[in-house]
């Protein structure tokens, strides 16, 4: 029994019908802690990226030192470090957060070279020619660089939330109840781990398919009149 | 040269990029209302001239004003330092630029183009902006073209929508850096008309980089013949075609006619 339901294993396809809906229970918190975390890469990744094109050094240069030591260290030596190491200085998070949290840092390093790929793009000439019209900076990055670099980077973006989806499973070691772990306490109480194991494939399948699918129909539905892309 | 009537002046501006000195102690002063035409071979520094005016380069030393301003420069606590964001924001509303490669951007409407800095630097309304864009297309020959992106007009339609957006926000001084230069031949008469337009009908004081030689003897009140960072020398045009004192200036324009015969 788990979250309340019991399983039934007299047969194998009794059993997988009725473990259908506590996998789904943990496949909820995958889904929330990939969205959390993703929308944390997003934010924390477009920071870096305008810290990282900054034209004084002193910026831009720990806003690269810091995306590199994200990129190039473990994404579980992130997380023990914010799981473990954080409460001794009074930051104490529920493990739900932390994981996210972690997995955010983690594609923020990511999704900030996206961004800076796609802020390339916009050619120098237009921003040129908006200063040439006095536009403050924020609206020229607001109206002229994002509306143009979003349609470019949105493919990679939604290769990012995939990838990010299949690193859930990493936050089961600080104890977050996602897919995988509720799969392993069935298997560990049932000691038929075949069958909840499949399925947690399956419906991995199943969930990158669709996160995968709607990053391609945002692509096609984003408004590129006029842009020339490649 | 001590001339109050100038709205520019350089005083012994110089400009290095890492070890070439692009601006050599140049001195240049354009008066009010003036169409001065700047030509010289290809890195003699005369888009550098433009591009500093309009705050896209900074200069290494010397001093510029703009309508009795400093422009990279500020005063503060009677101190002269350099110029911040604010001071160089105010002095760009002195100027338009138009641009080599027209720089409109691709995923506004024409329209857009020309509105988005008058209702975003000057707070025009939506519709006071409509209609001083339709008055600058209309100015432009454009006017039934409003609704289009830019990659539906051809180069010369686009480069005339440029001007229109640089003219919308009423400069005192309109910059043109080789307007025509990535213009296809059959395309260029079309922008050279909106400029020769623009320069009779309006007071506005121009400086026009160019390689059309017709056009500059055609619109100038003076040449400006630059190399390697300086003015080597300056005259009404009709003075400077036909009767050039420099030898540099003699070789220049001989190569020129050169080449526009044999093409």
């Amino acid at each position: 029994m788990l979250f309340g339901i019991s399983w039934d294993t007299s047969s194998n396809g009794a059993f997988a019908v009725s473990i259908l809906p506590i996998l789904l229970r943990g496949l909820l918190v995958t889904i929330e802690a990939s969205i959390v975390g993703f929308v944390i890469a997003l934010t924390l990744g477009l920071a870096l990226a305008s810290l990282k094109s900054n034209r004084r050094r002193a910026v831009s240069w720990p806003a690269r030192l810091l995306t590199e030591f994200i990129r190039d260290t473990p994404l579980l030596v992130q997380l023990f470090f914010l799981y473990y190491v954080l409460p001794d200085y009074g930051v104490v998070l529920p493990a739900f957060l932390t994981g996210a949290l972690a997995l955010g840092i983690q594609y923020s390093a990511y999704t900030s070279e996206v961004y800076r790929a796609g802020l390339e793009s916009v050619l120098r000439g237009q921003i040129e020619a908006a200063r040439a019209l006095d536009l403050p900076p924020g609206r020229i990055f607001r109206v002229i660089v994002l509306p143009q670099a979003v349609p470019r980077i949105i493919p990679a973006l939604g290769n990012y939330l995939v990838s990010i989806m299949k690193d859930v499973p990493v936050l089961s070691v600080v104890s977050v109840l996602e897919m995988l772990s509720v799969a392993k306490i069935i298997g560990d109480r049932t000691f038929n781990y075949l069958i909840p194991l499949s399925m947690v494939g399956g419906l991995y399948l199943v969930l990158t398919i669709v996160a995968s699918a709607g990053a391609r129909y945002l692509d096609i539905r984003l408004p590129k009149r006029g842009l020339p892309l490649r | 040269m001590n001339d109050n009537n100038a709205i520019i002046r350089f005083e012994k501006v110089v400009k290095r990029f890492g070890d070439t000195t692009v601006l050599d102690g140049l001195d240049f002063d354009v008066h009010a209302g003036e169409k001065v035409a700047i030509i010289g071979p290809s890195g003699s520094g005369k888009s550098t001239v433009l591009r500093i005016l309009m705050t896209l380069e900074g200069i290494d030393s010397g001093m510029i004003h703009v309508a009795g301003k400093p422009l990279w420069h500020q005063y503060r606590n009677d101190q002269l330092v350099p110029a911040g964001e604010a001071h160089l924001r105010e002095m760009r509303k002195e100027m338009g630029m138009v641009f080599q490669q027209f720089n409109l951007f691709p995923h506004m409407t024409v329209r857009r183009n020309i509105t988005e800095a008058p209702m975003h630097v000057l707070g025009l309304s939506r519709k006071q902006a409509r209609e001083r864009a339709h008055e600058y297309l209309e100015l432009v020959g454009l006017a039934d073209q409003a609704d289009k992106f830019p990659s539906q007009l051809s180069g010369g339609q686009q480069q005339r929508v440029a001007i229109a957006r640089a003219l919308a926000m009423h400069p005192n001084i309109m910059l043109f850096d080789e307007p025509t230069s990535a213009l296809d031949p059959e395309l260029v008469g079309e922008v050279l008309n909106v400029i020769q337009r623009l320069s009779e009908e309006h007071d506005l004081t121009m400086l026009l980089v160019t390689h059309e030689m017709q056009f500059a003897r055609e619109i100038s009140d003076r040449v400006c013949f630059f190399d390697q960072g300086r003015i080597v020398e300056q005259a009404p045009p009709e003075e400077l075609f036909s009767e050039p004192r420099e030898e540099r200036t003699r070789e220049f324009l001989k190569g020129f006619l050169k080449a526009s015969s044999a093409a």
